[in-house]
């Protein structure tokens, strides 16, 4: 795939994360953030699902440490990410610092698609990389301040954007019947913990649950 | 506090992030560490969907964020972008109030 076809890819891929991040900046805003939390969160976070986490559970009323510990459990990927790029993007320490802050979902993919050719490669990720960092923050800016103008959130169905937000990252990651038997399972014991635990505790809890049953299993199918 | 968690949230995010690139690559090798990290967005996202759908508080609750969810969930099948998924979501909870059908 020639260069320019790479850079075409990268900017269709911003563009597309550039609406989502437009839904973003309004959620965030309807959660009871302000119009500069929201706007950091994708400037210096930048990694959408935890993004999305640490406002749901804020605007939950889930507190700060919960609040703090699922996004860093959600962005937690993203250092093996990074792993599986460091071989590949051969970086000298500088350029690092600032690879690390592009280090995504989308930036990865594209890397790992060209990955037999390593030029190629490092194009991919620095052209979706910085594509999808403005693009979202552009996106977020704009969904922030058209949030900002709305009274009540719940008028316009935003409390109902959110856990569509939710189930629109789910949704690629249920690839194998094991996946969504898990899936299935941490949703019904977050619902089971909700009554006796505050709000953002469920979430955790039954992360811990559903990953502990997986476990099981697995240390009994493997003797 | 929101200030706080936005903040710590941040820098532990990018820290994860650049601890790739620092950490001796054999640290992937491990295939347990691996499959957790595979697996915990999919538990923790399934768990903030429930939560976020019929929490209200600390009471679960049925109300127009259910016929979101079932709208997002239909456009999903259909492979709808993300955007519209959202929308669609926002947009059924949304006339469900305005007629006077649902909380």
């Amino acid at each position: 795939m020639s260069r320019r076809s790479i850079t075409a890819n990268a900017v269709g891929i911003g563009v597309a994360t550039g609406a989502y991040g437009l839904s973003f900046g309004a959620i965030s805003v309807a959660s009871g953030l302000d119009f500069w939390q929201t706007q950091t969160l994708s400037l210096a976070m930048f990694t959408g699902a935890s993004q999305f986490a640490l406002v749901g559970v804020l605007g939950a009323g889930g507190g700060m440490v919960a609040a703090v510990i699922t996004a860093l459990l959600l962005g937690a990927r993203n250092g093996l990410y990074a792993m599986s790029l460091s071989p590949l993007l051969r970086l000298r320490r500088g350029p690092s610092l600032v690879a690390a802050q592009l280090t995504i979902d989308e930036s990865t993919a594209m890397a790992i698609r060209h990955g037999e050719d390593p030029q190629a490669a490092r194009h991919a990720f620095w052209a979706t990389g910085l594509s999808v960092f403005v693009l979202w923050n552009i996106g977020t800016a704009i969904g922030a301040v058209g949030a900002t103008a709305v009274d009540d959130p719940a008028v316009l169905g935003l409390d109902a954007a959110i856990p569509a937000g939710f189930i629109a990252l789910l949704w690629p990651r249920l690839t194998s019947r094991r996946t969504r038997l898990l899936a299935l399972c941490a949703a019904l014991v977050a619902l089971v913990l909700v009554p006796f635990v505050p709000a953002g505790v469920p979430v955790l809890g039954a992360a811990a649950v559903a990953l502990g049953a997986d476990a099981l299993v697995r240390r009994r199918r493997t003797p | 506090m929101i200030w706080a968690a936005v903040l710590i949230a941040s820098v532990g995010t990018y820290i994860e992030k650049l601890a790739g690139y620092v950490l001796p690559t054999r640290l992937m090798e491990g295939a347990a560490l691996r499959r957790l990290t595979a697996l915990l967005p999919v538990v923790l996202l399934a768990a903030l969907v429930a939560v976020q759908t019929f929490a209200s508080g600390q009471s679960l609750v049925l109300d127009a964020r259910v016929a979101g969810l079932a709208a997002a969930i239909i456009a999903l099948i259909a492979r709808a972008p993300f955007i519209v998924v959202v929308v669609v979501a926002a947009i059924t909870a949304a006339l469900l109030r305005a007629g006077g059908w649902s909380a």
